[in-house]
């Protein structure tokens, strides 16, 4: 490894990151597996919705395509949380900290990771989606930006992952996260549009929460077609959910370093 | 007889000594109270779509769902703490030390109900806090009873799961199941404005059976009650002999 590029070392740890996933069937099923079945049971159960006044799509099918998409990205970012944290755990990290490879490239490979993750996520539910009959008003070009902003979403919260692994190196304190991570899709516009949620408290807090944003953003592009305010909104609240737990991950990992 | 009971209570005072002095005994209401709060909050226009027959309101009709899910995942964390207990060495000495081995299932099965007393006081706090009427009066003792034995229906079949496989691994096997019946019957809405294969399977689930029962008596308007209770009782047998089949597995294992 000595005088390898950064790329270099980040492509091995990506490699690594991605095969370690790869080889392990039951992170790959239920990372697709439990997404589409809350998404297939929301979207039969709240079909009726469709009949509230004001409601935004004829079918719930399309409205709550969104919600694998999201979903899945935050469970991928515990996946990889865990992953980093068992590094740290099992020692690897300490024993790659003796080696020339740069600390920033087993950062790097391991977000690395959770894009090519996002992307098979994205890419899969699309097509699962396509089959059992969601309709993508932006077309092709619209799915395209819809997987764009999936894997954005992915890397997004697989900073935070990060930070969960780097600051506490403990698989189980980055798994207790789980929770948090639900209730924070949960209190979204994830189930219903925001204009259309009754409680004052809960309206606020989806307002606040930036996944109603990213929700919004993957929601347009299928049942509304090309709306510019949400695909920047969704956008802007991507990249910006990106440079802070980035810069977060990348102090982190310094304090780790250091230690 | 008597080492029966003398064990069932030994096992079931240790149980609910160890959830009263840990606050993670609480963790089976998370679920549950989040869900409450989640769906009962962000969800009740839904209350107002053409067809939503259900007289108590929103709220009501998700705050049955949420007990009934504190309840049954009661249960399965009871499994864990029965699969804990033969990973870290415990059950196994017990297994040793028991007069008879039968009153360790029933202690166990003890321990979860009283765990479960204080997440469904929690879950019924809350839907009372955020007005959640009780229009049934004394038929809320019906949905109490259908809770009690769906506790016991989910305890036990954790505790047979958990002595057949006797590793904390096992806690998937036991959590998917319950999760998968528990969401494949009306959650948001009633039964009638299901669609698609939601419809289909939700309809078969016998859960739902339960919990339209259960949502009746809140409203003091029982429906299937029989049948309720039908299926409830038979599950807690069907998986009372289930746990006792497991508990001599691991007698055999040794």
């Amino acid at each position: 490894m000595t005088g390898s590029s950064l790329l270099t070392q980040i492509s091995a740890i990506a490699l690594r990151s991605t095969l370690r996933t790869a080889r392990q069937p039951a992170v790959l099923v239920s990372a697709i597996l439990f997404p589409m079945m809350f998404f297939s049971v929301n979207a039969y159960g709240l079909d009726a919705a469709t009949s509230i006044p004001g409601f935004p799509a004829d079918s719930y099918l399309d409205f709550a395509f969104a919600f694998p998409l999201v979903q899945a990205s935050l469970f991928g970012s515990i996946t990889a949380g865990a992953d980093l944290a068992r590094d740290i755990e099992s020692g690897f990290f300490d024993r790659l900290s003796l080696t020339p490879m740069r600390p920033v490239a087993l950062l790097a490979g391991m977000l690395a990771g959770v894009v090519a993750l996002g992307l098979v996520q994205g890419v899969v539910f699309l097509a699962i989606g396509l089959l059992m009959g969601v309709e993508v008003s932006s077309g092709f070009l619209g799915m395209v930006v819809l997987v764009l902003l999936t894997v954005l979403v992915a890397l997004g919260f697989g900073g935070v992952g990060a930070i969960l692994a780097l600051r506490t190196g403990s698989v189980e304190a980055v798994e207790s996260a789980f929770p948090l991570f639900f209730v924070v899709i949960f209190l979204s516009s994830i189930n219903l549009p925001r204009d259309l949620i009754e409680a004052g408290w809960f309206r606020f807090i989806a307002t606040i929460n930036p996944v109603s944003y990213l929700v919004e953003g993957l929601r347009s592009l299928v049942i509304t077609g090309w709306d510019p305010q949400a695909l920047l909104l969704g956008f802007g609240c991507a990249v910006g959910i990106i440079v802070l737990s980035l810069a977060g991950a990348g102090a982190s990992l310094r304090t780790r370093v250091a230690r | 007889m008597g080492g029966f009971f003398a064990v069932a209570g030994a096992v079931a005072w240790r149980q609910i000594y160890k959830y009263f002095t840990n606050p993670a005994f609480l963790a089976p209401a998370f679920f549950p109270i989040f869900f409450f709060v989640a769906f009962a909050g962000g969800l009740t226009r839904v209350g107002d779509v053409p067809g939503f027959d259900y007289s108590g309101g929103y709220i009501a009709f998700q705050y049955v769902w949420a007990l009934l899910q504190a309840v049954a995942m009661g249960g399965a964390f009871t499994g864990f703490s029965i699969a804990g207990d033969f990973e870290n060495g415990f059950a196994s000495r017990l297994l040793l030390a028991a007069s008879n081995r039968s009153g360790i299932v029933l202690g166990y099965t003890l321990a979860s109900l009283a765990r479960v007393t204080v997440t469904g006081v929690l879950v019924t706090a809350l839907a009372l806090l955020v007005g959640m009427p009780i229009s049934g009066g004394f038929d809320f003792f019906g949905l109490i009873g259908l809770a009690v034995l769906v506790n016991l229906a989910a305890t036990l079949f954790g505790a047979g799961v958990a002595m057949m496989l006797r590793t904390q691994q096992a806690g998937p096997v036991i959590r998917t199941p319950i999760f998968l019946v528990l969401f494949l019957a009306p959650v948001f809405v009633p039964l009638d404005l299901l669609s698609g294969w939601l419809e289909t399977i939700a309809r078969y689930n016998p859960f739902t059976t339960i919990l339209e029962a259960a949502r009746g008596y809140l409203v003091g308007e029982p429906t299937s009650t029989l049948p309720a209770y039908a299926i409830a009782l038979a599950l807690v047998l069907v998986f009372a002999l289930w746990a006792l089949y497991g508990l001599r597995r691991a007698e055999r294992a040794g």
